[in-house]
Formats: C-alpha cells, sequence, structure tokens
C-alpha cells in the first residue's frame, strides 16, 4: 500500500487531479516511475510508468488505470539533486548512459517512513522517466522552479488548502482597531486592488503572471456577493436585483480554471489533458443548457474561463473527439446537417421528441405550426439546436414542414391518420381530428369577423353560418362554442 | 366544407404541410398517394382530360395562401404516369393528359354505350359519340378526343368496329360491328 508512504491526491470524474485553491500545474510528463532510493527492499511499492504532474504546491503521481493518485507536497521536499549532481552520475559508466534519465530529491518522512512536511527523517526519491523522448532537464527545471517558488508558503491569506491547516490567516498582521483600523484596511483593500489592477494591464506578460490573481479577485467579489445577498435578504426583495446579482456570481464563476492545460506545461500529453479538463468543466454548462450544448458555445465559455491561454477551435474539436477512448461522461454528437454538440452520455432523444410532440399538438401549432425559434424558447434551448432537434422529429415521421413566404414551419404528422379510401373521413380522436377542429375554429372565426362587419346590427350570425355550410350535419355541434365567440 | 368550384375539398387541403413536398421517404409516399387521388376526383368529376401543372387550380389553395412548388407538381403528376393514369403530351411538360379512366375502361364504356343503345350495327361520326344526343348524360359526353380515339382503336384491334375517314376532312366515321 502505496497510501501508508504518500499522501493520496484526488481525481476529478475524468481522471484529473483536483487542485488546490491558488495551485497551478506546471509540468506534465508520461510513463514515469516513482522510486525510492533507500530502501529498495523495503515495502515501499512499485510505482512504474506512470503520469507525472509537477505543481506549483505538489508533484502528483497518477498510475495508467487512473483509479488512485498520489501526492508529494513540495513543501516537504529538502533538497533536488541538480543537473550537475545528476550528469555526474550518468558520467560514471556506459551502462548508465543507456538507462532511462532519472530526477532525484530529499523528501522529509516521519519516524514511520511516511512522507510529511514536518517529518525529522529523510528519504531519496527518484523519478525514472521511461518516456522516449522525456527531457529531464526540463523537468528538473520546472521541478526546481516550483519548489524555489515556495507557493505554498505565499497563500495570500487564502490559505492553500490542507498543508497550513487553515490557520495561516492574521497571524503577522497589525491589529485592527476601531473606526481607524476600518478605514485603514479598507484603504489598504483598495490600493491592494488598485495595485493589482494597475499591474495586471501594463503588458500581456504581466496580465498572464497576474492571472491567478485576478481569478481569486473574482472568487472573492462573488463570496461577497453570496453574502451580501443573505444579509440584506430582507430588504431586497427586488427579483430585478436579486438577478442581476445571480447573473454577476455566474460571470464571475465562468471566469474561473485557474490551472489551464497548456502546451507548454503538458506538451505531448497537451490534447488527452485537455480533453479530461474540459470533460471535468462543461459539466456545469450542460446541465444549466439541459443535457446538450452547442460545440461554438463551449468553445466560447471554456476560452472565456481559460483567460489568457485560449485555444483553437482545432484543439478543441481534437480534444472532444479523444472522449471516445476515455470513461467520462459527455460526448461529441454530429448531425446530420453537420452541427456539433456536447452532450451527456445519459441524454435521451426520446425525452425530447415526447416534449416536441406535446408542443406540436398545442392548439397554437396545431393552427399555424412551429418555427424553430418557437421550439428554442418553449425548450429553453438555443435555436439552432432547437432545429435540429425539430428535424429529427420530421425524420422520426412525427412532424412534417411547411416552406412557405411566411418561413419554415413544423407541423405534427397528419398524413399517416388520413385514411386514403376515404378522404373525407376524419376521425375525431386522433390528431387529425384535433387539428380539424382548430381549423373550423378558425374559419368561424373569419366568417364571424366578416358577418359582423358586413351584416348590418341583429341579422343573426348563424344566418350566415348556415349560408356557408349548407344543411351540413356537424352544424349543431358548433352552435354553443359560437354563442361564446361571436 | 370548402370547395373549388362545385367540387368538394377533403378536410386536409387546408393542412399546409400537403403544399410543401415533404423529405421523409414514408410521409412523402402518403403524400404523393393523396395527390394522386384528389387529382383523378378533381378531373372526374370536372371532367378534365388535361392539366397544365403550372395553371392548374387544385394546386393552388388561396384560403391559406399556399401553392405548390413546381418540383412538387412535377413529382405528383409524373407520380400518375408512372401509374399509367396520366400521360405527358410534351417533353417540355407543360402539359398532361390525365386517365382518371383507364383506355380499357373508355373502351369498355364505349361498348356498353353501343349496347345501350341499340348501335351494334350502326355508323357513328366520333364526334356524335362524344356530343351527340344518344351520349348526353353519359360519361361519354364530352370525352376528350385523343382518349376517344385511343379508346376506338383499341376496339378496332380487337375487332368490335371499323374505323373510316368520312367526307369531311376533320372527322371520321365508326362502324360498329359486336
Amino acid at each position: 500500500m502505496a497510501g501508508k508512504w504518500l499522501p493520496a491526491a484526488e481525481l476529478t470524474g475524468s481522471g484529473r487531479p483536483v487542485l488546490h485553491q491558488g495551485e497551478v500545474e506546471c509540468s506534465l510528463l508520461s510513463s514515469v516511475d516513482l522510486e525510492c532510493e533507500d530502501n529498495p527492499s523495503s515495502s515501499f511499492p512499485l510505482l512504474k510508468s506512470g503520469l507525472l504532474i509537477v505543481t506549483t504546491h505538489r508533484v502528483l503521481w497518477i498510475p495508467p488505470e487512473g483509479t488512485t493518485a498520489h501526492a508529494i507536497p513540495l513543501a516537504a521536499v529538502s533538497h533536488v539533486f541538480t543537473s550537475s549532481s545528476s550528469s555526474k552520475i550518468k558520467k560514471k559508466s556506459i551502462k548508465t548512459m543507456f538507462s532511462s534519465p532519472r530526477v532525484r530529491f530529499q523528501v522529509s518522512v516521519t519516524s514511520e517512513g511516511r512522507v510529511d512536511e514536518r517529518g525529522t527523517g529523510s528519504m531519496v526519491m527518484t523519478l525514472v522517466l521511461r518516456g522516449k523522448n522525456s527531457d529531464s532537464d526540463s523537468l528538473l527545471g520546472k521541478l526546481l522552479e516550483a519548489w524555489r517558488g515556495r507557493a505554498w508558503e505565499s497563500g495570500g491569506g487564502s490559505g492553500s488548502g490542507k498543508f497550513d491547516g487553515g490557520s495561516s490567516s492574521g497571524g503577522l498582521r497589525m491589529p485592527v482597531v476601531g473606526v481607524a483600523g476600518i478605514l485603514r484596511k479598507e484603504q489598504e483593500m483598495w490600493e491592494s486592488t488598485d495595485k493589482s489592477l494597475q499591474d495586471a494591464f501594463q503588458d500581456l506578460n504581466a496580465l498572464m503572471s497576474k492571472a491567478k490573481e485576478m481569478v481569486m479577485l473574482a472568487e472573492k467579489m462573488r463570496l461577497k456577493l453570496l453574502s451580501g445577498s443573505n444579509n440584506q435578504g430582507s430588504v431586497a426583495n427586488d427579483e430585478d436585483e436579486m438577478g442581476s446579482k445571480e447573473e454577476m456570481q455566474d460571470w464571475l464563476l465562468s471566469v474561473g480554471i485557474a490551472s489551464p492545460v497548456t502546451k507548454e506545461s503538458a506538451g505531448a500529453l497537451y490534447h488527452q489533458q485537455l480533453s479530461r479538463q474540459l470533460a471535468d468543466f462543461v459539466k456545469i454548462p450542460l446541465e444549466r443548457s439541459g443535457g446538450m450544448i452547442n460545440l461554438i458555445d463551449v468553445y466560447c465559455v471554456f476560452n472565456r474561463a481559460r483567460g489568457t491561454e485560449l485555444i483553437s477551435p482545432e484543439d478543441l474539436l481534437q480534444a472532444c473527439s479523444l472522449w471516445k477512448n476515455v470513461d467520462v461522461p459527455v460526448m461529441l454528437r454530429l448531425f446530420d446537417s453537420g452541427v456539433m454538440v456536447i452532450q451527456n452520455k445519459s441524454y435521451n432523444d426520446e425525452q425530447v421528441l415526447s416534449r416536441i410532440k406535446s408542443l406540436a399538438l398545442k392548439p397554437e401549432a396545431l393552427r399555424s405550426g412551429i418555427s424553430a425559434s418557437d421550439a428554442a424558447i418553449m425548450l429553453g434551448i438555443a435555436p439552432a439546436m432547437a432545429k435540429e432537434h425539430l428535424l429529427t422529429a420530421e425524420s422520426k415521421g412525427l412532424l412534417c414542414r411547411d416552406v412557405s413566404p411566411d418561413g419554415f414551419r413544423f407541423y405534427v404528422n397528419l398524413f399517416q391518420d388520413i385514411n386514403l379510401d376515404d378522404m373525407y373521413l376524419v376521425k375525431d380522436h386522433s390528431a387529425y381530428g384535433a387539428w380539424r377542429w382548430r381549423e373550423r375554429e378558425r374559419e368561424r372565426a373569419s366568417i364571424c369577423e366578416q358577418s359582423t362587419k358586413r351584416l348590418q346590427p341583429g341579422v343573426n350570425v348563424h344566418t350566415s353560418l348556415l349560408m356557408y355550410y349548407g344543411n351540413h350535419a356537424e352544424l349543431p355541434i358548433f352552435f354553443p362554442a359560437l354563442e361564446t365567440k361571436c | 366544407m370548402q370547395k373549388l368550384g362545385d367540387f368538394k375539398l377533403p378536410n386536409f387541403f387546408n393542412y399546409p404541410p400537403y403544399f410543401t413536398l415533404q423529405p421523409v421517404k414514408d410521409t412523402r409516399e402518403k403524400q404523393i398517394q393523396l395527390w394522386k387521388e384528389l387529382i383523378l376526383d378533381y378531373c372526374r368529376t370536372q371532367k378534365i382530360f388535361i392539366v397544365e401543372p403550372e395553371n392548374f387550380p387544385l394546386f393552388t389553395n388561396s384560403g391559406i395562401e399556399r401553392s405548390l412548388s413546381h418540383e412538387a407538381r412535377e413529382v405528383f403528376l409524373s407520380a400518375l404516369v408512372s401509374e399509367g393514369r396520366a400521360e405527358w403530351m410534351d417533353k417540355g411538360h407543360r402539359k398532361c393528359l390525365v386517365l382518371w379512366h383507364r383506355i380499357q375502361d373508355w373502351a369498355d364504356l364505349v361498348l356498353r354505350f353501343v349496347k345501350d343503345n341499340g348501335l351494334e350495327d350502326s355508323v357513328m361520326t366520333v364526334e356524335e359519340i362524344r356530343s351527340g344526343i344518344e351520349s348526353r348524360g353519359t360519361e361519354l359526353y364530352g370525352i376528350d378526343r385523343t382518349v376517344l380515339m385511343r379508346a376506338l382503336k383499341l376496339l378496332e384491334h380487337k375487332g368490335k368496329l371499323a374505323i373510316f375517314k368520312g367526307t369531311s376532312a376533320d372527322d371520321e366515321g365508326v362502324k360498329f360491328s359486336i
């Protein structure tokens, strides 16, 4: 059991690590073994050819099956053996030249041998790079950079997850006393916010380095909004205000990806990791849009969340097409028309079709059909997608189309209800019967209108109806409805 | 009930999709069937033999402001042609001869007409069959000349009558021998 030696790391549903607040991935490498040099004979497990991720806070190792991951907090690393020392080892013999490149570092361990930053003992860990083109120098550089960055210490008061146990805030601060204290605190906050905004927009490089802080700022504003709405719950009854607050929160939330997968950090694993990150990301937008979302919309939302690390449409498409090979709950779907959407694997066409059918049987739809935008409003989805659904329903024989100068509309399919042997027969308890009923209503309405226009007051509308219908057997059933209509 | 002249239209004539050629196979087949039946019914009751696709009242419903497209008109009439219930009269498909009775049925009607009137061994002109006193009130009254000639030729082929040139250039005589 590796858990005895190394802390476990959480994984998302698609096998991406769950990062702590403020944690950013620096480098990804596949086919890496994790070995313990000091006690090879002991019970330290064989951790073979997993995915290695160096973040600003930890070194993560995810096994190929991707079930449980292990983490070495960088805080526990006491020394990293630099390239000069590792190249010395390389030069020792010809044998080592052919062996896989290694990166070695020393970690603190507790007396039981568990890796821990407060541990008193020490142990040397070795990363063995089995991949073909793995560059040990670049990995070492990234590791050193992350380790020397000591990001886990500068949590900015927001805390860095489990490492400081949430006790860091308020340690070294000047005590805040009285009104002056509050004012000073306010002033400080304004200044620091102002400064970070100014710095951020100085140039693009600075913006990139400030991206993380921007995300945190957004998060802070969101929390503030949340608490604000709770405090003033009784006062702020204004629904508009609440609505705009919620919207604002949504906007701030969508800034959200603190550690976007980039070509720089992930290298060859770029598309695979991007695909996993995307799968995690689309969950919320998918839920909001009812289980299916346009690829173009995802592109916009995803890139907005990534901030400065924009991806190209090709990258997005490639990331989506990789889902086939990975166990994720979402999939890419291509409609006949060429429109591409992302949908939940559990998404069910039948459900949408039955909703569309009930829409098409509504009185208004029976009379004048439904357009893509009508369906979009009623189903709460984008018009382009509503049209795809309508076309699917048409191909299944539920609907049929009406193309006229008024536009492209869909009606419930009555063709199958019409009897070929008796074209004049209408069964009352069919869609055809329901449609005919609406049709008659329309006719009656137009006759009533004409009659009231043309006839003198006092002349019975029924007379003109009789003139129109002749002595038709169906006429009497119209009378009750007529009294109310005209 | 909506009417076109004195022709009673079925309810679905006001159903807008009826006037749009449906792309889905099953639906389109049913739509074509319905149009074929309606065209034959209409022509039969209105005694219409020649249909000009671009100028046929049945193909437009002003009540719901719908009209068949050129393609749809062609599809529905061609469906009748392929069943032997109609024939294109020119290559450009500008005129279509609708046979709501097949030629064989028309020939049978002629035979019955001859028997009913006791004309088994008489001589008549083609024009007399089309518009004479005897044919008044029968289906033969006002029959298209092309259709009648085709029916008569079929009967001639079977030896039931002989067609000969009359004295005037534009009329032909028929000698029945049933």
